[in-house]
Parts: structure tokens; sequence; C-alpha cells
């Protein structure tokens, strides 16, 4: 004990003692200001109270172009209410990213009025007991009902029976082609749309003569950086064949692919790259700037890419359903949806966030701008819709829409996407055989299979 | 203790029993010193850790309340068996052995560099160290720039050297890891540059001076002065320098986000995924108490490792 300093004298002008309990003070009254304004997000978290009383808060997912198209209908939202403030909306990076925020802000009770989910994984949210069912009263209160959405994707909202999603798109995968390329190769019909490709064999032609006009490839999709597109694509070829069986079914407890049609099918995959129709490694935007420059005569992925094509100056392009190369039409697709998350509601916030919904929907033609293929019926059978072009062109492709299997991995970002998409993507670029990325899809896949459902 | 305190004695004699009493004060006022501390201790660092140990025992799911089951250590079982958790701690040894070497090595040597400059110093020393002031999205958003397929710097770069098919760095499993480390050392180095640089300032000019009179050469007084000098600073730079390495999270997270596929998923990725995006926190609370075992592990080994060298020495 004997290192203890000597006691300050007496005397000393400002003792620790005194220094430390103005600091205090001073934080004090610090912490009293911060939290006056009741707004504050501190203080709300203190009183355990509303963060932004009379105000829809609002997270999606949406980046790129349909970023910038929700940000008009945001806008419009907040125009109608004549405040500002009556919306805070927020984007975050889509995946298990955003819906491991969604998750966890529930769980912590302070989710936003309203948000964005995919319908592929909305139903493990609302079997996680994090979503609000969408009762008839609930749809009433926007002056909805059941009947104004299309059925398909309607009966995708339901979880045991009981609707947790108000479904808002189906987007699916697509052939977007440069008209001037597409001309030059002889692919364009009379009407200077793409004539109809059909087979494999024609697939294949048509690539060959989109090349040889472009003088770099025939189609580009991105292989590397993206591994839901790499799935998008697998998934939409695998599922056009005969024979072809879910991956997964039983909820994800058993592996059921066909071994030898997805080895079959990633051969093919692999042969055009190997025939330097489609290059082996690229990312979406560098697929795009080869289609948009004339260095390739198709771009393969979603719809909601068309708000970037429309962006490039002088670029004549077209859209189209990604054609039938096997036995049967099919293309992977998802919705978009409204979910209203799990927390203690006043009847008055439900309605706000309802009439945030509905707002939304009726600007489903600026939504269907961006591509998507609405599902609210009064756009989709709206003249103003049938109009636009070319995204109006693919709206039968919801009739065969592939949604994914459900599981509690599966999904749209999901980890089941992150696992078959980044070896379909190895395959493309050459890294491993079909026959070992089909072995190694399996055994991942048998892994999350006996893992038991945390939901 | 109390009657035989000496040192910050009052002059004036006191009683046994108030002397007592103020030891028990100042105890008290040790106690009060410390309670901020260990309150934020105890519920944010001990409570939890404790919590998990426990948690690491229950088929424990976030998404539903309470522990669920309680299922022995079939976390672990499961965990030991299962390729995808020791992939991730591979790929947080290999992010380790990647970074530790040149960011301890190359910090030295710029360092010695920019201690010898005759002029500018101050640019150099800023130049190295900028980096590390940037936010790690700042850092990821920059090198995921420079990595782009085909139509980034690196890729465009390699073009003009007549490769045109460059590999993708962040796309490529086996290469992916070297491309965040590359990133990580460029971001990070600028710490342990400073850290050496204190150390260089204050070893004495006069034993350079010395040396030289005596006709040892640069490399002979880098050698036998400047390195047996700075072991001090080089054993704190290695210790903070595994630790770091070993809690990498961000770049990652951001860069690659463990992609492609899962051949950049570090342990601290592996356990949010596990817990936070899959929901079972039970199991990712038995891999961050296996995680746990690891570091105690090496950070016991380097304790030895220590200890026998100053027996040596």
């Amino acid at each position: 004990m004997n290192s203890h300093p000597p006691t300050p004298g007496p005397s000393s002008p400002l003792s620790r003692r005194s220094l430390l309990r103005g600091g205090l003070a001073a934080g004090g009254l610090g912490l009293v200001a911060g939290t006056a304004g009741c707004g504050s997000p501190l203080a709300a978290g203190l009183a355990g109270t509303q963060l932004n009383p009379g105000t829809v808060t609002f997270w999606n997912l949406f980046g790129g172009g349909d970023g910038a198209r929700l940000q008009t209908m945001l806008d419009e939202y907040r125009r109608q209410q004549g405040s500002a403030d009556s919306l805070v909306a927020a984007t975050f990076a889509w995946g298990n990213p955003y819906y491991t925020k969604v998750s966890l802000a529930t769980l912590g009770n302070k989710p936003p009025d309203v948000a964005v989910s995919h319908l592929t994984r909305a139903s493990n949210l609302a079997a996680a007991g994090l979503l609000e069912p969408i009762t008839d009263e609930v749809l009433a209160l926007a002056g909805l009902s059941a009947d104004d959405f299309s059925q398909t994707a309607w009966e995708a909202s339901q979880y045991e029976g009981t609707v947790y999603a108000i479904p808002m798109d189906t987007h699916p995968w697509v052939l977007f082609y440069n008209t001037d390329v597409c001309r030059a190769a002889g692919l364009l019909g009379p009407d200077g749309l793409l004539a109809p490709i059909q087979g494999v064999q024609g697939w294949e032609d048509a690539l060959t003569a989109g090349k040889e006009a472009s003088g770099g490839f025939g189609a580009t999709t991105a292989t590397v950086a993206d591994d839901s597109n790499n799935w998008r694509f697998f998934s939409t070829l695998y599922h056009q064949r005969d024979g072809s069986t879910p991956l997964i079914d039983d909820d994800g407890l058993s592996v059921t692919m066909d071994d030898a049609l997805a080895t079959d099918t990633l051969a093919t995959m692999r042969s055009w790259v190997e025939k330097g129709l489609m290059p082996a490694t690229v990312d979406t935007p560098g697929a795009e700037t080869l289609m948009f420059t004339g260095r390739s005569a198709f771009f393969m992925n979603g719809e909601w890419e068309v708000t970037t094509a429309q962006s490039i100056e002088g670029l004549d392009f077209g859209m189209t359903a990604f054609p039938t190369l096997y036995d049967t039409p099919a293309v992977q697709a998802d919705s978009h949806a409204f979910i209203l998350p799990r927390m203690e509601r006043s009847t008055e916030q439900l309605q706000r966030a309802m009439g945030f919904v509905k707002s939304m929907l009726d600007q489903g033609i600026t939504w269907a701008e961006g591509g998507h293929v609405p599902t609210y019926l009064p756009i989709y059978d709206s003249p103003g819709y049938r109009a636009i072009e070319p995204q109006s062109s693919y709206a039968d492709t919801v009739d065969y829409a592939v949604y994914d299997p459900a599981a509690w991995y599966s999904g749209s970002g999901s980890n089941f996407e992150t696992v078959v998409g980044s070896t379909v993507g190895l395959v493309q670029q050459g890294l491993t055989t079909p026959q070992a990325a089909v072995a190694s899809i399996r055994s991942t896949l048998e892994t999350y299979a006996n893992t038991p459902n945390p939901l | 203790m109390s009657a035989h305190t000496v040192g910050a004695q009052p002059a004036v004699p006191t009683t046994p029993s108030r002397d007592a009493g103020a030891a028990g004060g100042r105890q008290r006022s040790a106690w009060l010193f410390i309670a901020p501390f260990a309150f934020f201790y105890l519920c944010f660092l001990f409570g939890p850790a404790l919590y998990m140990f426990v948690a690491s025992f229950f088929d424990a799911s976030i998404v539903k309340s309470g522990l669920g089951n309680f299922i022995g250590l079939e976390n672990y079982a499961s965990l030991v068996q299962s390729s995808a958790f020791w992939s991730s701690m591979w790929h947080t040894l290999q992010f380790t052995l990647y970074t530790v070497p040149p960011l301890v090595v190359l910090s030295f040597v710029f360092a010695v560099l920019a201690n010898r400059m005759p002029r500018g110093q101050t640019f150099w020393r800023l130049a190295f160290f900028t980096p590390y002031i940037l936010p790690s999205a700042a850092i990821s958003l920059i090198w995921v720039f420079i990595y782009t397929a085909d139509t980034g710097l690196w890729a465009t770069v390699q073009k003009w050297f007549g490769d045109d098919t460059p590999t993708p760095v962040l796309g490529t499993p086996s290469i992916a890891m070297v491309g965040i480390a590359v990133a990580t050392v460029w971001w990070t180095i600028g710490f342990n540059f400073i850290l050496y640089l204190a150390g260089l300032q204050d070893i004495p000019r006069e034993l350079y001076e010395a040396a030289a009179i005596d006709g040892a050469t640069p490399w002979q007084q880098i050698r036998h002065l400047t390195i047996p000098l700075l072991s001090r600073t080089t054993t704190l730079v290695l210790l903070l320098q595994i630790i770091a390495s070993l809690k990498i999270f961000d770049q990652v997270y951001l860069m690659t986000n463990g992609g492609p596929g899962t051949s950049t998923r570090t342990a601290l990725l592996f356990i949010t995924d596990t817990g936070f995006t899959d929901y079972r926190i039970g199991a990712a609370a038995a891999a961050s108490f296996l995680l746990f075992l690891v570091i105690v592990t090496i950070a016991v080994i380097r304790q030895l490792v220590e200890r026998a060298q100053q027996k040596g020495a």
C-alpha cells in the first residue's frame, strides 16, 4: 500500500472530485437535452415508444434501376399525404443480409411498419412467427380483397392456409437482345422483333449468328459475383426438361435432384462457353456492357435490368421471355411482396401501413415500367400496362414461372441459391466438371437437409 | 495491512480502528473506480459469454422463446463433423497466414525507409497511415472496384500485358482470399508502421554513429542494432496482428460475403450466418466456443514461446 499517492491538499484549486462531479452534471444535462426532443431514437429506445409517430417506416431491398423507380413512387406517396415526413424509407443490400435485418428488428420489437419480401422468403418469416396475418379485414382497410390479385401469386403468399404477404409483382428471368446486332445477324422477324427461338439447336444457331454479327459473343450473363443469377440460369434450363424433379422436397428434408439431368444441363451450359458463344468469366455489369456496346447479341438477367438498359444512350434493345430450349416452357421467377412485420399496432398504424401499400399498388404502372409483371389485377388487365413495350411482352411467363422450392434454407438470395449458384458458376468458368459440381451440390444440400429446422 | 501501512499515513497518530476504516474507504473507492468498467464488462461481455456457453448445449433458435431443448453435446458433435465449419476455421487461419507476415515485415521495412528519408517524412508517414483511418466500407468499395471482373482496374492492367481473359480475383475460389488479404495489408499497414516508427525514433542516434565509426555497413546496423532494439515493438505488433487477423469479418462480409460459394467464409462469418441468418443460435454458440478455444490456445502457445525466448536470452 506504500505506492498509494499522497492525498492532494485541500487548497488545490480544482480537485479531482469536483471536476468529476462537474463532468457528470454536464453529461447528465446533455442526456436530458438529447432525450428532450421526443422523436429522437435514443428517447424512443429508452421509453420503448414508437420511433416516428404518424409516419410509415418502410424497408426495402431495391437497388439499381428498381431503387430509382421506387424513389419516384415514394415521392408520389409523400405528395399524396402532403408531407415529406409521412414516410421514412430505407433500402438495404438484398438477400440474406436483408432478411437477417428484418428478422432481428422484428425480434427486437423495432421493425418497420411495412417491408418488402420475396414470396419465397416470406413463408419462412411467417413460419418463424415474424409476420402479421393479412386477413380480409386488414385488406379491407385499404379497400382491397383477395380477388384483386393474380391467383398463382396469391396462393404463393400463403403459409399453412393463412395469407402473410401482399404480392406486388412477378419477376421472371428474361432474354434481352441488342436489336442492331440481331438485325445484322438476321434474327429479327418481319415485325422487327426477335424471331422465336426453339430448341437447343435453334439457340446455338442464334448464338453463332449473333457472335458473327457482333464480333464478340452470342450471349452474355454473369458467371461471377452473382450466385443467384447462376442459379436462375440453371433452374430455368433444368426445369424445362421432361422428368426434372425439384432439387429439394418435403420442405427441404430430402434432396430429390435428378443428378443425370442436372449433369447434362450443366455440360450443355459449359459447352456454349467452350464454343466461344458465351464468356467464361464476367460479372453482371461486364455482361451488360458487352451487350449494350454491341459485342454480344443477347444478355440474360432478371427483367429489372430494363431500367439500366434504357439509360444507355443510343441503345436499341428488346426483351422477351427466355426461349424454351427443351421440352416444356419454364423460367425461374419470384415475386416481391409487402409484409407487415409482427408488432403491437394501433388501428391507425395499421390503416396508415395499408394505405401506403395501396398507394404503391396503384402506382403499379410505374413499377411495371421497371420490368416487373404486376400481380395486382387492376394494373395487369389495364390497357396502360399492355402498352408498355417491351416490358409487357413476357407477361405470360407468370403462367409457367418456377419458384424456388420451399425449405427453411431456400428462397431468393438464400443459402440454397448460394450453394447451387456458386457451383454452377464454377462449371461455366471451367473450374470444375459438371459431374463434380452435381456431387458437390448434392452433398451440401444433404447437409442442410439433415440439419434440424430452426423454424 | 492497516497498522503497518506506510507512505500516505497522516502525520497525526491514529487509533488502529480508525486506520482500518481509512483502508476500507480506500478499498471502497477502488471498487467505485472499477465499477463503471465492471458493470459493462459483466453486462456485455461476461453475461453474454456465459449465456452463449449455456446455449451451446441447447437447440436454441433465435425465433423461438427460451433456450429450446437440452441436447447435450449434439451441437458440438455436428460441428466437429461439419466440413463447412472446418473450412471456415481454415479460411480464418488462411487469412491470418496471408496477412501477418507481410503486415509485420513490410511495416518494419517501410518504417525504416521512411525514417531514413532526409526530407518529406511527414508526407511518407501520412501516405502509409491514411488508409488506416478509412472505414472498412470505403476500403471494400475501392478494392471491389479494383478487382471487378473483366472491366476493373486490375483486369485492365492484366489486359495491357496481353492477358485477354484475366482471372477475376474475387470470383475465383483459389485466389479470392489473396485478394482480400492484399486489400487488408494496404489498409492496416499504417498502424504497425506508426508503432515501428515510434520505436525507431526511441533508438539513440549515437548508437548508429558509434557503429558507423566502427565501420558497420547500413545492413549490419539494421541487423545488429535496429532489429534487436525493436524486439519489444515486434512482440507487440505480432500479438496485436494475430488477434486482429483472427477476428477478420468486415472486409470479407463487404467484399465477397464469404463467396464465391463459401470459399472465403471465415469463422466469424460462419457464426453470424448460423446464428442470425439461419436462426440457429445454439449451433452458433457452440461454434463461437470452439473458436474461443482456438484463440486461447494460440495465445497460450505464443506466451510459452515468449517465455522460452526470454529464458534463452
